[in-house]
């Protein structure tokens, strides 16, 4: 199971723009490295990451392998109603991470 | 079998001294860029890719990269990607982006395998195309591990 922290404001203001950075461990082993064995090491990398903000999707990412180990990836958002965040992670061999964060909102 | 697969075998066979994955070149970042804008060229400006000139360790090299728009409903950046001239495959990260982001700036960790070019590419929702260049040099290089089989 990977770890995945995510940092964002736990409350906001309508309307207001909001930082998410999401950090995920995991090695996205290119596919070109040799091991010690000197067997190339097969592929296993994080393909997509996603970000649903009470289900609809706010940001997207699509990646490859010159993406670094435990990918950081940080975006923004507008704060429009109180809700859950989920944050999606895809990868090679079946690989899946799911994180849900909740946001308040306040009338400004 | 994919074109990675079949520029892997081909660069062995020919180049027997070559044992590093075959890089991209510029023609195939063009290629790849075309791709994108689906045959559209991208015009230079609003899109601002910030990295350092010198970078000492190619395997964690951060970057942002922001466009200049009000991310409103009419006006936004739909997608975002990256590309690089010389890695072993010349895309690095697309990004999809709309109108609820509010800002147009993300933020990334990415792998260089040597100095080289990087594009950054944004579709607007008008569907125009922008970009920026950057050349840097990269001191130590990612994967060099994999040299020697």
């Amino acid at each position: 199971m990977a770890r995945a922290l995510i940092h964002m404001p736990a409350n906001a203001k309508r309307g207001e723009i909001i930082e998410i950075r999401a950090l995920i461990g995991h090695p996205m082993e290119t596919g070109y490295r040799v091991g010690a064995d000197g067997k190339v090491l097969a592929r296993d990398i994080i393909r997509s990451f996603a970000c649903r903000y009470n289900g609809e999707q706010v940001f997207g990412a699509e990646l490859h392998q010159a993406i670094s180990a435990n990918p950081y990836i940080a975006f923004f958002t507008v704060a429009t109603e109180s809700g859950t965040l989920e944050f999606t992670w895809q990868g090679d061999s079946g690989f899946a991470h799911t994180e849900k964060m909740n946001l308040t909102v306040s009338a400004s | 079998m994919k074109r990675r697969d079949l520029l892997a075998a081909g660069a062995g066979l020919t180049m027997l001294a070559l044992v590093r994955p075959a890089s991209a070149t510029p023609a195939e970042m063009a290629a790849a860029i075309n791709t994108f804008t689906g045959g559209a060229k991208p015009q230079t400006g609003k899109v601002k890719f910030d990295i350092a000139q010198l970078i000492d360790n190619g395997n964690a090299v951060p970057v942002t990269i922001s466009v200049d728009s009000p991310m409103s409903a009419d006006d936004h950046v739909l997608a975002v990607a990256i590309f690089t001239e010389r890695n072993p495959q010349t895309e690095v990260a697309v990004f999809t982006l709309g109108p609820r982001a509010g800002k147009a700036e993300i933020s990334t960790r990415i792998r260089l395998a040597t100095s080289q070019r990087l594009m950054a590419v944004a579709r607007l929702s008008d569907g125009s195309y922008w970009s920026h260049g950057v050349d840097v040099i990269v001191a130590l290089a990612a994967c060099v591990e994999g040299e020697a089989p």
